[in-house]
């Protein structure tokens, strides 16, 4: 799932990137928004989105992960700091930067009384391209709505006026996608057919930017992940190495017989007994096989059997992205 | 220029006008119709000549004004309000498309809708009363002028206008009124002295005049004044939507 040629990065470090990585597609420096209320959205948000990657932006509510966006597409107007959109300054070269973006809002905004067909092809227009039915016929058989182009939006469900609206976000053949909570109140059967579209999308080179709730989306879907938190960008990882570095494994033993406590010859373990001592839980570090106290899983399995103990069963489980999503908005709360 | 936004805000425009044909076209006409028939030929039939012109024609060019000004308002207010209603208006606002554009876009569609409104008004008219048109370019000019300025005036509106409430207050509470006190139905020398100087206050009134003018070459005001007052609201309408966009007021926080 991860990029092929993406490293490690985080905002400290992403201005220091290697000169033979390719240039980002969206460079983000120094970005701030204080909004007239005197809330401030965004502080001094740094970030680096590369090209032909899916980037999940993840954060709880008002964290400033729609004002990014916002302001990224042009809808609101930054406090400070600049958005080069494939090298083009968002504001002074707006033209050049918007017409590569493509933007599916968080809101199921739409035009109750015109048609698919009209709405799509009017949002080809608006971003200056000339009309072309062969491509938003693609598009639109792409989101399985070309049974519905003749439909009012009015008339159509939730989830298909979601593809609507991805449909309208493609239709001027955007090089840069932006999908604010994408899935929100789709049932999991059209969360699925949607993760397939964008993944498409990406093999078409369209980078993606998606913002969610569903860690699990993030987990299934992303190249790299960002953490945003109170208008700062928390940290930027691959994913695989985010799950690595912050995700602790769990191995778990049903034992046959139930332990009162931890025998003396296994001590210098990091060992507890749970479920009233007929499950032994040992937790370890996967990405750094030399912690202390660690060793490898037979050993541990080896020493546990002289000890004399029997298990009738055993399982591993890593830390959901979820879970290292929490820990890491407590940490910084 | 991205004209493929104009074209493509303009047609969409357009076609909500073809949509809602019975609200924006059949409506005023037969309102106009029923003024027609009511001060045209019930009262008008009891009142002489105005300054040479029977009062059935006399009225012609205020009724259009009246429509052309309160329609351009709706319209126009209408077409930006409901996208920031909905919320669709944040693809214009992402879209690589200048304010200028924009603005061609929305104020083009609805001062078409209202001029064609107008001349479909004239041509009802012309099924009532005896019509004569003097100077056919300047009608055309003020019909023109006068669409372009109170459409802008009505997208301001629906900028500034943030409840259906607000989008009908300025229509029903200065518009109309100013419309019908500005010389619709009656020529101000009809007024006593006092109201006469008061009446000039009223914009309206020299819009009203120009374009009777351009019909049957009587006027209250000077064709000048008339002229320099159309392009001052304009002037002005300009400048408020040109200082919306700079500070991107209710529309780019």
């Amino acid at each position: 799932m991860s990029h092929p040629t993406a490293t490690v990065s985080s905002p400290a470090t992403a201005s220091s990137a290697p000169a033979a990585e390719p240039a980002p597609v969206i460079e983000i420096i120094g970005l701030s928004k204080r909004y007239d209320s005197g809330f401030e959205a965004l502080k001094q948000v740094d970030l680096e989105i590369r090209r032909g990657e899916i980037f999940a932006l993840l954060g709880p509510n008002g964290a400033g992960k729609t004002t990014l966006i916002s302001i990224i597409c042009g809808l609101v107007n930054a406090s400070a700091g600049q958005v080069l959109v494939d090298g083009h300054d968002n504001v002074s070269a707006y033209r050049a930067a918007r017409a590569k973006i493509g933007l599916v809002p968080q809101e199921l905004t739409s035009d109750a009384f015109e048609t698919v067909w009209n709405t799509v092809r009017f949002s080809r227009g608006l971003f200056g391209r000339k009309p072309d039915d062969a491509h938003i016929e693609r598009v639109l058989k792409s989101l399985s709505l070309w049974d519905k182009r003749k439909n009012k939006l009015i008339t159509l469900s939730g989830g298909m006026k979601r593809r609507v609206l991805i449909a309208k976000a493609l239709a001027h053949e955007p090089e840069i996608l932006f999908l604010d909570e994408p899935t929100a109140g789709v049932d999991v059967a059209l969360r699925r057919d949607m993760w397939e579209v964008v993944r498409e999308l990406r093999a078409s080179g369209v980078t993606i930017i998606l913002t969610t709730h569903y860690i699990e989306e993030a987990e299934e879907m992303a190249d790299r992940i960002g953490v945003i938190n109170g208008g700062e960008i928390v940290l930027v990882r691959e994913k695989q190495a985010l799950m690595r570095q912050l995700g602790s494994k769990q191995l778990t033993l049903q034992l046959q017989q139930p332990l009162a406590s931890v025998p003396p010859a296994l001590s210098h373990y990091p060992l507890a007994l749970d479920e009233g001592g007929s499950v032994l839980v040992y937790t370890y570090d996967a990405s750094d096989p030399n912690a202390q106290g660690q060793v490898p899983i037979s050993t541990l399995l080896n020493d546990i059997e002289a000890a004399g103990i029997r298990f009738k069963d055993l399982h591993t489980k890593q830390s959901s992205l979820e879970e290292i999503f929490v820990k890491l908005v407590r940490e910084r709360q | 220029m991205n004209l493929q936004a104009v074209r493509a805000i303009y047609c969409f425009e357009m076609a909500r006008a073809g949509r809602t044909l019975l609200q924006s076209l059949v409506s005023p006409v037969i309102s106009t119709s029923l003024y027609f028939v009511v001060f045209g030929a019930a009262i008008g039939s009891r009142i002489q000549e105005v300054e040479g012109v029977s009062y059935g024609a006399f009225i012609v060019p205020g009724l259009i004004m009246l429509m052309l000004l309160t329609q351009s308002v709706s319209n126009a207010s209408f077409g930006i309000f409901f996208p920031k209603f909905t919320g669709t208006i944040y693809e214009v606002m992402s879209a690589p498309i200048s304010y200028f554009e924009i603005v061609l876009g929305y104020v083009g569609a609805a001062a078409s809708k209202s001029a064609v409104l107008g001349l479909v008004i004239l041509g009802t008219a012309n099924f009532f009363v005896d019509l004569h048109i003097l100077h056919p370019f300047m009608m055309l000019l003020f019909l023109v002028l006068t669409a372009i300025t109170f459409s802008l005036l009505g997208f301001i509106i629906g900028i500034w206008a943030d409840s259906f409430e607000k989008l009908q207050l300025v229509p029903l509470l200065i518009i109309t009124p100013l419309t019908f006190l500005g010389g619709s139905f009656y020529s101000i020398d009809m007024l006593p002295s006092v109201w006469q100087a008061v009446t000039l206050a009223n914009p309206v009134v020299y819009l009203v005049s120009g374009f009777r003018w351009s019909f049957y070459g009587i006027s209250d005001v000077s064709v000048v004044a008339s002229l320099v007052m159309v392009f001052v609201f304009l002037g002005v309408s300009l400048a408020v939507v040109n200082w919306i966009f700079r500070t991107g007021y209710r529309l780019r926080p």
